[in-house]
C-alpha cells in the first residue's frame, strides 16, 4: 500500500463557511485535522490608529463597524470608556435605554449568528426564520437612530435622542399590496415601545419554533454533540468569555459579577452549559435570547412609567440643541467648540468592558489631556476565540472545521478591527 | 469591585514590595509597573497565589508613548480675554527618539475567585524593545503578542510562534508606532503592463483634520482627585 502523506488545505478566505475573511491552512491527515493555522488581517482598517487621530466623538461610529452585528454594545464599551475618564453619570432614563438596547443588539447578535451556524451545517429553514425576526429589530435600529446597522446612537453623557412616539410606516407599492401593508403596520400603530413589546410577546414562541428545527434534531446534534470540546479550565486559558466561556459551565457574565449602567436592577439568569461542546454553546445561546426578552421586558415597563432627560445638561460634552443656537450666542460657541475641536478628557488610562453577545468587548482608553485618545485599544472576544481555533480543530474532520467557525461566533469586523 | 481596588492594591504592595515600581488606583482600577526583568515572576504569582488567583489573561497591548502630551497647536489658558491661541504655527519638530520608557506593554488580568481587575505595565527596554513572553502562563497571550509585535515591534523572548499576524504578508514597519504615518508608507495599484497589482510610494500628503489640542479643564480635574 502507497504512504499517505499529508497534505495542506487552504481554506477561505472567500470561502461562504468562513464567514468572512478567514484564511485557514489546514494541515491534513487524510479527511482528519493534524494542524491549523488561521490568518487574519484581511479586514483590518487600523481603527485604533484612525481612533488616535479624531476627536472621541468622531469614532463611536469606527465602533459600529468592528463587531457589525453587535453594533450598540461596541459603542456602549466606548461611551462607557470615556464617561469613567470624565466622572460623568448618565441619566437613569438613557442607561434603561442603552440596557434595552444592548439585549435587542444580544438577539440581533444570536438571531444571526443562529441562522448562519445552522446554514453552515445544513439547516437552511432557520436562517430564513431568523431573518424574518432580525427585520423588526433592525427597525427598531432605525426609528431611534435613522439607521438600520450602524447606529452612532449612544454618545458620552447618554444617548442621542429619545425613543420616537411613532414608528415609521410601510407604503403601498407595486410589489406590497395593501393587505400586505396592512398586516406589516399592525404593530406599528403605536409608539417605538409599543412596537418592541409586541415583539417581545411574540419573539418567545418564534424561539420555540427554532428549537422545534433544532433542538432534537438527530442531523443537528450529531453534527454538534461532542464537537470542539473545551474544558472549563483551558477556556481561563485560552480567554474565552461570553457564551463560550458560559458554554463550558464557568458561570461569568459581567452583567451580572461586574454590573454596569442598570443591571444590577432587572432580573434575568445566566445559562450555562455542561460539555463544554457545540451543542452546548447553541443551548447558551438560545436561553440568552429569551433571557434578552425577560430584560427587555423590564426596560419596556420601566421606561414607560419614567421620562425624563436622555443624555446630560451639559454643552461642554454634548452640543446644544439646534433651536437654542439660533438664539443663543453661548450656545452657539459651544456647539462650534464642540464640532470644530470637540471635548477634552482629562489625563489618566481606564478599561472599559461590557458584556457583548460574543464575549467581553472591552476598551482601553490612554488619554494625555487631549481632545483625541492617546491609544485605544480594542480587546474584541473573536480575537481570543479565533486564537484557540488550532486546539479546538486538532484531531476532527474537515466538515467540523465549519462547525466551530460557527460556533465561536467570528466576525471578521472585530477580529482584525 | 472599587471598593476592593485600594485593598488590592495594599495586598500587591505588600507581597511584592520593591519589585513594583509603581502602583497607582485611578477611577476604580488598580495599575502596577513592574520592571521587564520581573514580569515573568510577577505574572507566576499573580497566575498561581490564591490571594491573587488571576488566572485569565484578557488583553496584551502596546502603548507607544513618543508623542505623550504632545498637543499640535500651543493653547493658552486666557482663552476668553484674548480669544483662542488658534493663530500659532504647527509644530513640525519631533521630539529626539527616547529610548527609555517609549514601549510600554500593558497587561490585563481577570479573576474569577476574586472578581477583580488588574494592569500590569511594563517598559521594555532596548532596542528593538523586548520583553518575555507569558505564553506559557496564559494561553491567550499567543495571538496577542503576536499583534503587539506586528504593530509595535516589540519583541517576545521565548514566544513560540512570533509572526506577524494584522498586517499584510511582506509587510514592512509597525503601523501603530507613533512615528508611523496614518495614510501608511505605500499604496497597491493593478499595473496592466506588469499584469500584477504593483507596490509604490503613497502619493497622498498626509493632513491632519482636526489638530490635536490638550486643554486643563478644572471642572473635571477636582472629581479626578476624588476618584484616585
Amino acid at each position: 500500500m502507497p504512504e499517505i502523506q499529508n497534505f495542506t488545505l487552504n481554506f477561505g478566505p472567500q470561502h461562504p463557511a468562513a464567514h468572512g475573511v478567514l484564511r485557514l491552512v489546514l494541515e491534513m491527515d487524510g479527511e482528519v485535522i493534524e494542524r491549523a493555522d488561521p490568518h487574519i488581517g484581511l479586514l483590518h482598517r487600523a481603527t485604533e490608529k484612525l481612533a488616535e487621530s479624531k476627536p472621541y466623538n468622531q469614532s463611536i461610529g469606527y465602533m459600529d463597524r468592528l463587531d457589525y452585528v453587535s453594533m450598540m454594545c461596541n459603542e456602549h464599551a466606548y461611551v462607557l470608556a470615556m464617561e469613567r475618564l470624565l466622572g460623568i453619570e448618565p441619566p437613569l432614563r438613557s442607561q434603561y435605554i442603552r440596557v434595552m438596547f444592548d439585549e435587542i443588539t444580544r438577539i440581533l447578535n444570536h438571531l444571526m449568528w443562529l441562522g448562519a451556524h445552522g446554514l453552515d451545517i445544513g439547516a437552511m429553514t432557520v436562517f430564513l426564520y431568523c431573518f424574518r425576526e432580525r427585520e423588526d429589530l433592525m427597525d427598531c435600529y432605525e426609528a431611534v437612530s435613522g439607521t438600520r446597522m450602524h447606529a452612532t446612537y449612544y454618545r458620552p453623557g447618554g444617548v442621542y435622542r429619545d425613543l420616537p412616539q411613532s414608528m415609521p410606516q410601510y407604503e403601498a407599492s407595486r410589489w406590497r399590496s395593501n393587505k400586505e401593508v396592512d398586516r406589516l403596520n399592525a404593530d406599528r400603530q403605536g409608539s417605538l415601545l409599543d412596537f418592541i413589546e409586541a415583539f417581545t410577546e411574540r419573539f418567545p414562541e418564534r424561539i420555540d419554533e427554532y428549537e422545534t428545527l433544532l433542538t432534537d434534531n438527530r442531523i443537528w446534534k450529531q453534527r454538534t454533540v461532542g464537537i470542539g470540546v473545551v474544558s472549563p479550565e483551558r477556556a481561563l486559558q485560552l480567554g474565552f468569555s461570553g457564551p463560550m466561556l458560559r458554554g463550558s459551565g464557568v458561570e461569568w457574565d459581567l452583567r451580572k459579577k461586574q454590573p454596569y449602567e442598570v443591571y444590577d436592577r432587572v432580573e434575568f439568569d445566566i445559562p450555562v452549559g455542561v460539555n463544554g461542546d457545540c451543542y452546548d454553546r447553541y443551548l447558551v445561546r438560545v436561553e440568552e435570547m429569551r433571557q434578552s426578552n425577560r430584560i427587555i421586558r423590564q426596560c419596556i415597563d420601566w421606561l414607560r412609567a419614567n421620562p425624563g432627560p436622555v443624555i446630560v445638561d451639559d454643552h461642554k460634552l454634548v452640543p446644544p440643541r439646534r433651536e437654542e443656537m439660533k438664539e443663543d450666542m453661548e450656545s452657539l460657541i459651544h456647539h462650534f467648540k464642540l464640532f470644530t475641536e470637540g471635548f477634552c478628557i482629562p489625563e489618566g488610562e481606564v478599561y472599559s468592558a461590557v458584556e457583548a453577545p460574543k464575549g467581553e468587548f472591552g476598551i482601553y482608553l490612554v488619554s494625555d489631556g487631549a481632545n483625541k485618545p492617546y491609544r485605544l485599544k480594542i480587546r474584541a472576544p473573536g480575537f481570543a476565540h479565533l486564537s484557540s481555533f488550532d486546539e479546538m480543530v486538532r484531531g476532527h474532520m474537515l466538515a467540523d472545521v465549519v462547525a466551530i467557525i460557527g460556533t465561536q461566533d467570528i466576525v471578521f469586523g472585530e477580529v482584525d478591527r | 469591585m472599587s471598593e476592593s481596588a485600594q485593598a488590592l492594591a495594599a495586598r500587591l504592595e505588600k507581597r511584592f514590595g520593591e519589585t513594583l515600581v509603581e502602583t497607582r488606583v485611578h477611577v476604580g482600577q488598580v495599575t502596577v509597573k513592574v520592571a521587564a526583568e520581573h514580569l515573568r515572576s510577577v505574572c507566576l504569582a499573580l497566575r498561581d497565589e490564591e490571594e491573587f488567583a488571576f488566572r485569565q489573561l484578557i488583553d496584551v497591548c502596546g502603548v507607544d508613548y513618543l508623542d505623550y502630551g504632545r498637543a499640535d497647536w500651543e493653547t493658552s489658558e486666557k482663552a476668553t480675554s484674548e480669544g483662542f491661541s488658534r493663530g500659532v504655527e504647527r509644530r513640525e519638530d519631533r521630539q529626539e527618539t527616547i529610548d527609555t520608557g517609549r514601549y510600554v506593554v500593558v497587561y490585563h488580568l481577570l479573576s474569577h475567585e476574586n472578581n477583580q481587575r488588574l494592569r500590569v505595565k511594563s517598559e521594555a527596554p532596548g532596542d528593538p524593545p523586548c520583553v518575555d513572553s507569558v505564553v506559557d502562563i496564559w494561553s491567550s497571550a499567543d495571538w496577542f503578542e503576536r499583534e503587539t509585535f506586528d504593530l509595535f515591534g516589540i519583541l517576545f523572548d521565548a514566544h513560540p510562534d512570533l509572526r506577524r499576524i494584522l498586517t499584510d504578508y511582506g509587510f514592512i514597519g509597525h503601523p501603530f508606532r507613533k512615528d508611523f504615518p496614518l495614510i501608511g508608507e505605500v499604496e497597491v495599484r493593478y499595473d496592466p503592463e506588469k499584469r500584477r497589482v504593483v507596490y509604490e510610494p503613497v502619493s497622498i500628503a498626509p493632513r491632519t483634520l482636526v489638530p490635536k489640542v490638550i486643554r486643563h479643564d478644572e471642572r473635571y480635574a477636582g472629581e479626578e482627585s476624588n476618584d484616585a
